[in-house]
């Protein structure tokens, strides 16, 4: 199983999230600078969060054209598992691989602090290691997290049950206090919210452990 | 040639920073101020000379890159 995390100028959870994926693979992942054009064969790639390329014009729209995203895309299409987090969940959409987009916080403020979400949908291979319904503990750390889309799309994605987490406590405005979301085919799954800082006993939760581990066990 | 973009967040999309604008220019003394809404201008210089031509590729960078249209309206003139 091949796995790698990819950098962008700005990515500042990068480590983090190679920390949390190898504990879970018992191997290193791939570290990939954006600027490459050939991605080596991969069962999954994570998006980390940050502020790729400063957030010029958007959040994660300079990143969503960069090189190594085109080849990102491409594959999603073919199956491969994707994980965007924060920044990358941003750059997911901007990418069109997920709908919507990020807004600013409803409050205008950035919002750094532990959230509780509820699982939508655990009948997914990044979520099936949670129990429907399950509450858990994770941090958030945005200024532009509110989840907006089109009423259409809302209800497509509501009916397709491609809620992956939603906020008990909406910390950011989200349209129906979705914090997470997953595309049609279920192999790309973009969130707000930071398993990878809340993935050992030190970083106060461990709530996003079952979140890597599912996907690896999937992977397997 | 010049041209110009302007982009505007669509009608129905939140805009707090223009409701956080509004809220300060009332405590500032403007009175009846009603909606306030921030958009962005992006100025694009072209090698093209045909302003037909360079409109439909600004027109064109706006749909790709400049304005994300899931929440956003934009506009291109020539400068």
């Amino acid at each position: 199983m091949q796995v790698a995390v990819i950098v962008f100028p700005g990515s500042n959870c990068d480590r983090d999230a190679a920390v949390a994926l190898e504990r879970a693979l018992g191997k290193k992942p791939l570290m990939l600078w954006h600027a490459d054009t050939e991605l080596p064969k991969l069962d999954l790639v994570v998006l980390p969060g940050g502020f790729s390329y400063g957030d010029y014009l958007r959040t994660g729209a300079m990143a969503a054209h960069s090189p190594i995203m085109r080849e990102v895309v491409a594959r999603a299409a073919k199956g491969m598992k994707v994980l965007g987090i924060c920044n990358g969940f941003q750059v997911l959409c901007e990418s069109q691989l997920l709908p919507g987009i990020l807004l600013r916080n409803r409050s205008l403020k950035f919002v750094c602090r532990s959230v509780t979400l509820r699982v939508e949908n655990n009948n997914n291979d990044f979520t099936r290691q949670y129990q429907q319904g399950q509450e858990l503990s994770l941090p958030v750390a945005h200024g532009d997290g509110c989840y907006f889309a089109e009423p259409d799309t809302l209800k497509q994605i509501e009916d397709r049950g491609q809620v992956a987490f939603r906020y008990i406590d909406n910390p950011n405005g989200a349209s129906r206090d979705i914090a997470g979301i997953f595309n049609e085919k279920g192999n790309v799954l973009g969130m707000m919210p930071h398993p990878e800082r809340a993935a050992e006993t030190l970083h106060g939760s461990t709530d996003g452990v079952a979140l890597f581990a599912s996907v690896v066990k999937a992977l397997a | 040639m010049k041209l110009r973009v302007d982009i505007m967040l669509k009608e129905g999309v939140l805009d707090p920073q223009g409701k956080a604008i509004g809220h300060a220019l009332g405590t500032l003394g403007f009175k009846g101020v009603g909606e306030v809404r921030v958009g962005k201008t992006i100025e694009l210089e072209v090698a093209e000379t045909d302003s037909a031509k360079a409109t439909a590729q600004a027109k064109a960078m706006a749909e790709k890159l400049l304005a994300n249209q899931v929440i956003e309206d934009f506009r291109v003139s020539v400068i």
